[in-house]
């Protein structure tokens, strides 16, 4: 690695991607992406379909390995080489396009599951709950309003109730950075309106990355964009101002 | 539903209390009844009984990991027979100069290969504690490392029921050859006595029948003290969710290991019960066939269940020592019959089923109420 | 290796031996010289002499009428040395007539090779053996066959005269030679001319040179081993001629028994590749796990029987066709049984696929059980036609022509199939099925039709596999368990939903396991490829050739 380790832009960020490729039988995801997170910033990711965005999110929750590039989080940790699990343990977490909840667990063990805890399989099997654990649970299930739904199996909840749910998980975590893919697909106006508000909230004392399609929501979250295209960044900036980029609306509505 | 899970629920309580019944109520209607009698148990039918146990210990192995983890082992059948391996290799040892060829060190199918001295995998079988060590340690050990390579690699679903199907194909075709030295194609089998107990007198055989039922007992209570554990709540969210589990932090391929290796190692156990009662083990044991009946064992009676498992195991068997009784040529037949209709109209099995009906027709007046609110 | 060279050479092989060569040579030259130059209208007075010799019941009579007879040129001569040879000759004391008896105990009059009804076997004699006599009698035999009408005798005996190198028969071999009007039995008398030649110290060094090209030419394991000897007894031009020889000899052979070795393992793995790439389409495409499918190969082997008795019972003549008839058969029967199975078991488990191997399993229990209840549990035969039995040789290799019709038929059914999904609108629906079920059901494609069609074809195209295999494994209800995990195995190797990666997988897996046998031996061979499977899987999760990407995630 030739980082320099006086990189201003690296070491006071809390998410740095530089130059990161990646392919899949040759079709090229991500050609040289840059990217570069403030602590505490909220950051929204637009771009059309096959534009890398989960590949981005794949390439810094370990799951998919960069061809070339670095990623570092928090300025130190390379997070090309490790993987899932030790990313999870280090501040990151994730939510899917998706929701991914665990059905067959009631609303409270979902969050159980993702509370900050001792990981190891030998901690799950012999360890002692914290005495805090009920109370840390019930403050996540105040505030993703799930509290009257927390002995119901998360199978049963509705559409929206999982997607909260499966942010209350990664609040569970008390991650450093939440990245989250398209919160509010498939949600009712309202239910867009109370995640966007969930989610400013959130970012309060966290970092945030927001990938969504829905302008509105973008416009209600009221932060810096990031416009993703063939793989790059294409523009980056308030969205008014993206928006009025002559090569972001061509993008978008073809030329 | 409020709070957590308890340690014992009831069909848990029932199914230990049947279970301790069996265990003195077997060798007391065995032994303490004369033969005559209408409740005497004859020899075969505590032997037959001792066999379901064996089966139903190693179903409760493979529920543990295909109904709580979403791991399908086709190969549950190679650590059932490698830990019946291990103890037929100390009761082949226990023979000594009463073989065929009186030796007093090989058993007599090594004297019939003409082979000089004992092979290194055999050193130690003289001892029991040392076989009753390598009836947990090479399932345990063998599982381990396939474990380790498999989920590792993020070998899942068909995949890994593949790889494991090929695991005990290429053991069975390994134990058919007589250079491996556990006996190629007859297996082991003349065994006399174990630890110093004829194994045919009626005392071995309801003591074995005891000792079976307790280890599906205790084999039920880890696998229950696992499953409600925080590790079985994580289990349970590798099955449903795999990578939203990596995600959260947690090291899946390390749980996947752990209750592999812990499910073999039970699996082994039951192997090494199945051995003495029946007599004999050969490579047969190790057909791919067997591992996906015992699969389906655990369908029947409801996978996620474990007493479901065990239910299933008892029930099949008795289904097919009933047929090959009465219509041999059905019973393929009835088998197979049995693998199409559970898959497609039972499949969460008896137990699963049942609990169902009983929540659904047990929660219907109240679940009315919070419906609305629920919607919203 | 050595043991299918050896066969090559050692057909048939009347032993020569040296000791015969001696006592008699010069009397059977003498002799064959005579017939020679007269061949065929021989004087009957010189028959009944030499057969009268025979009934004098003394041995150097005897002697003298085996010499004899060799150079008699007498039709029945082969038939009475074999004779005697197994105590069979006989002689009337009376009548001085002379007798064999055949191997079903018939009486044949040694002058006319007829039968010989009417003489009493009570009055008839032994023709009586000692050495000297044996040792004649061996010598007539190597003679006889030199000459022999039969062009099998006279390969067989030259054969022998090649190895045994003996100088003595020298002057036979030539004379052999020069009567002899096969191109390639020639040959093989110019090189045991030659192998006696080279061997000879006391012979001319240019002689001994040119005869070492004879035998390098032949080329194979006997004439490496005859180089060696000559090399070890030999000194000067000679021994590096004959060295060199034998070492080009046996890298060429190395080289051959690589050929052999892959054309062997390209036989195994077409019969792989034959067993999987039905289920390359229900597994690789699919993505059905289906157990049942060693069972769809088994009653392809079923429908081949049954054409077979069909065609015994009504229509014996068309029996060489009963492979063609079977095919489509087998492929309609199986392929209706096919989608049968999906209609009422598989499409109510789709998603699901660790219950359909369950099902699927069960099934293939239930049609075992099916077949054995109908057909018995036994072996059926299952014939083989005529272009399916025999062989011929390439190089020193013995090819036979069934197993290269089963890797003729494997590439066919691999080819069509191919075009078939390339190139049929079924096979673009079912490419669009499979890729994207929603968006092909919108635009318009009955998906139910396809997926019952394409397990169908799936399960068509196993039997077809069955009737192949019917012709080189036993025909039981058990034939589909031993090809079921081969199969998932290839098709798992080779990559999932590529049916290139099934055909390399199936061929590499094939060759590979040839090159192991000899090595581990056939059993720790193909455990030894098992594991290797495993722990490639483990390594490449998706196979040989998989599919990348997004869509695989889903």
């Amino acid at each position: 690695m030739s980082l320099a380790k006086d990189n201003p832009a690296l070491t006071s960020s809390v998410l740095y991607l530089d130059g990161v490729c990646v392919s899949f039988d040759g079709y090229k995801a991500l050609r040289g992406l840059s990217l570069t997170l403030e602590p505490g910033e909220m950051r929204a990711i637009i771009g059309p379909n096959g534009a890398g965005k989960t590949t981005m999110m794949d390439i810094i929750t370990g799951k998919t390995r960069p061809d070339e590039g670095d990623v570092y989080f928090n300025g130190v940790q390379d997070l090309t080489k490790l993987d899932e699990a030790a990313i999870a343990e280090l501040g990151i977490g994730r939510k899917f396009q998706k929701p991914t909840v665990f059905e067959s667990h009631t609303v409270e063990d979902n969050i159980l599951l993702a509370l900050k805890a001792p990981r190891g399989a030998l901690a799950t099997l012999f360890g002692k709950p914290p005495k805090d654990e009920r109370a840390r649970i019930d403050r996540i299930l105040e505030t993703t309003r799930l509290k009257d739904h927390r002995a119901r199996l998360a199978a049963d909840l509705s559409h929206g109730q999982k997607q909260w749910l499966e942010i209350g998980m990664l609040l569970a975590q008390d991650p450093k950075l939440l990245l989250v893919d398209e919160p509010v697909a498939g949600m009712t106006d309202a239910e867009t309106a109370q995640t966007a508000e969930l989610l400013r909230e959130i970012a309060k004392d966290h970092s945030v990355v927001v990938v969504e399609h829905d302008m509105t929501f973008v416009r209600d979250l009221g932060v810096k964009v990031t416009v993703l295209h063939e793989g790059s960044v294409l523009a980056e900036g308030p969205l008014d101002v993206v928006s009025a980029d002559p090569r972001v609306i061509e993008v978008y509505l073809g030329r | 539903m409020q709070g957590k899970t308890p340690f014992l629920d009831t069909k848990g309580r029932v199914f230990l209390g049947i279970l301790a019944a069996a265990a003195v109520l077997t060798p007391l209607l065995f032994l303490a009844t004369p033969a005559g009698s209408s409740l005497h148990m004859p020899a075969y039918l505590v032997a037959l009984l001792g066999k379901y146990l064996c089966f139903a210990l190693l179903a409760v192995a493979l529920d543990l990991v295909w109904g709580y983890c979403g791991i399908l082992s086709l190969g549950h059948g190679a650590f059932f027979s490698l830990g019946g391996y291990a103890m037929g290799m100390y009761l082949m040892r226990q023979i000594g100069t009463r073989g065929v060829y009186a030796n007093p060190v090989l058993p007599d199918f090594m004297v019939f290969l003409n082979w000089k001295e004992l092979p290194i995998t055999w050193w130690g079988f003289n001892s029991f504690s040392y076989a009753m060590m390598m009836v947990l340690l090479v399932p345990g050990v063998l599982a381990f490392c396939f474990g380790w390579f498999a989920f590792r690699s993020r070998v899942t679903g068909v995949y890994l029921s593949i790889i494991t199907q090929a695991m005990t194909y290429a053991l069975l075709l390994s134990f058919f050859r007589n250079d491996m030295g556990f006996g190629g194609n007859n297996g082991l089998t003349d065994f006399k006595d174990i630890l110093g107990f004829n194994v045919q007198a009626d005392g071995t055989r309801a003591a074995l029948f005891s000792i079976s039922a307790i280890a599906l007992g205790l084999g039920y209570l880890i696998a229950r003290a696992v499953v409600t554990s925080k590790f079985g709540k994580v289990l349970i969210a590798i099955r449903d969710a795999e990578s939203r589990t990596r995600f959260i932090g947690y090291r899946v391929e390390t749980y996947k290991v752990a209750v592999f290796t812990l499910s073999a190692m039970m699996a082994g156990v039951a192997g090494a019960l199945y051995v003495p009662q029946v007599g004999i083990i050969n490579p047969s044991e190790f057909a791919p066939a067997n591992s996906i009946e015992a699969v389906i064992w655990v369908a029947v009676g409801g996978r996620g269940t474990l007493v479901g498992a065990a239910l299933g195991a008892v029930l099949v068997n008795f289904a097919r020592t009933w047929f090959t009784g009465a219509l041999p040529e059905l019973w393929l037949f009835a088998l197979g019959l049995l693998f199409i209709l559970v898959t497609l109209f039972l499949p969460k099995g008896i137990l699963g089923t049942a609990a169902e009906l009983t929540a659904r027709l047990r929660r219907k007046p109240p679940e009315d109420k919070p419906q609305p609110t629920a919607a919203e | 290796m050595t043991r299918l060279l050896g066969a090559a050479v050692s057909r048939v092989r009347v032993e020569l031996t040296r000791k015969a060569l001696k006592w008699g040579a010069a009397a059977v030259l003498f002799g064959l010289m005579g017939a020679a130059f007269q061949p065929v209208s021989l004087r009957a007075d010189t028959i009944d002499d030499v057969l009268a010799k025979f009934a004098t019941d003394r041995f150097p009579d005897t002697e003298k009428a085996i010499q004899d007879l060799a150079s008699s040129g007498l039709a029945t001569g082969p038939a009475m040395l074999e004779a005697l040879a197994a105590s069979q000759l006989y002689f009337d004391p009376i009548s001085k007539g002379v007798f064999l008896k055949d191997s079903s105990g018939a009486l044949i009059a040694a002058r006319t090779g007829v039968k010989a009804d009417g003489v009493p076997e009570a009055r008839l004699k032994k023709v009586r053996m000692n050495n000297s006599v044996r040792g004649a009698m061996q010598t007539a035999q190597g003679a006889l066959s030199l000459m022999s009408p039969d062009p099998a005798k006279r390969l067989s005996a030259a054969e022998s005269v090649f190895k045994s190198r003996d100088p003595a028969s020298l002057p036979l071999v030539q004379m052999a030679l020069e009567a002899e009007k096969d191109a390639r039995i020639r040959g093989v008398f110019e090189q045991a001319r030659a192998s006696i030649i080279a061997s000879d110290n006391s012979q001319d060094e240019i002689k001994r040179l040119d005869a070492l090209d004879v035998i390098k030419d032949r080329g194979d394991q006997d004439a490496a081993s005859l180089l060696s000897t000559i090399a070890a007894s030999s000194n000067g031009r000679v021994k590096a001629s004959a060295e060199d020889g034998a070492r080009a000899i046996q890298s060429r052979l190395a080289l051959w028994a690589h050929v052999q070795n892959i054309w062997y393992g390209l036989s195994l793995g077409s019969v792989l590749l034959l067993a999987a790439i039905g289920l390359a389409i229900t597994f690789g495409v699919m993505g059905i796990i289906n157990m049942a499918h060693g069972e769809m190969v088994m009653l392809g082997a079923y429908t081949t029987f049954v054409v077979q008795e069909w065609i015994r019972a009504h229509n014996p003549a068309l029996f060489n066709y009963s492979l063609l008839i079977a095919i489509p058969l087998a492929f309609v029967f199986t392929g209706f049984i096919g989608v049968v199975i999906e209609r009422t078991i598989i499409r109510f488990l789709y998603g699901r696929p660790l219950e359909t191997l369950l099902a699927t399993f069960g099934l293939s229990l239930m049609l075992q059980q099916a077949v054995r209840s109908i057909f018995g549990a036994n072996n059926r035969e299952v014939g083989a036609p005529a272009f399916m039995s025999g062989s011929f040789d390439f190089g020193p290799i013995a090819v036979t022509s069934g197993r290269m019709w089963i890797i003729v038929f494997a590439i066919a059914v691999f080819v069509g199939l191919l075009m078939l999904l390339r190139v049929t609108p079924f096979g673009l629906r079912m490419r669009a099925v499979t890729q994207n079920r929603r968006m092909a059901s919108a635009m318009g494609i009955d998906t139910n039709r396809v997926d019952a069609l394409a397990f169908g074809l799936g399960s068509g195209i196993a039997g077809i596999a069955g009737v192949a295999l019917s012709q080189i494994d036993n025909v039981s209800p058990n034939l589909g368990q031993s090809y079921i995990i081969d199969s998932f195995m290839v098709v798992v190797f080779g990559g999932v939903g590529n049916l290139w990666g099934t055909l390399v997988a199936a061929l590499s897996l094939g060759v590979a396991n040839k090159f192991l046998e000899p090595i581990a031996g056939a059993v720790l061979g193909k455990i030894l490829l098992l594991v290797f499977i495993i722990l490639f899987i483990q390594k490449r999760p998706r196979g040989l050739f998989a599919l990348k990407g997004r869509a695989v995630e889903a």
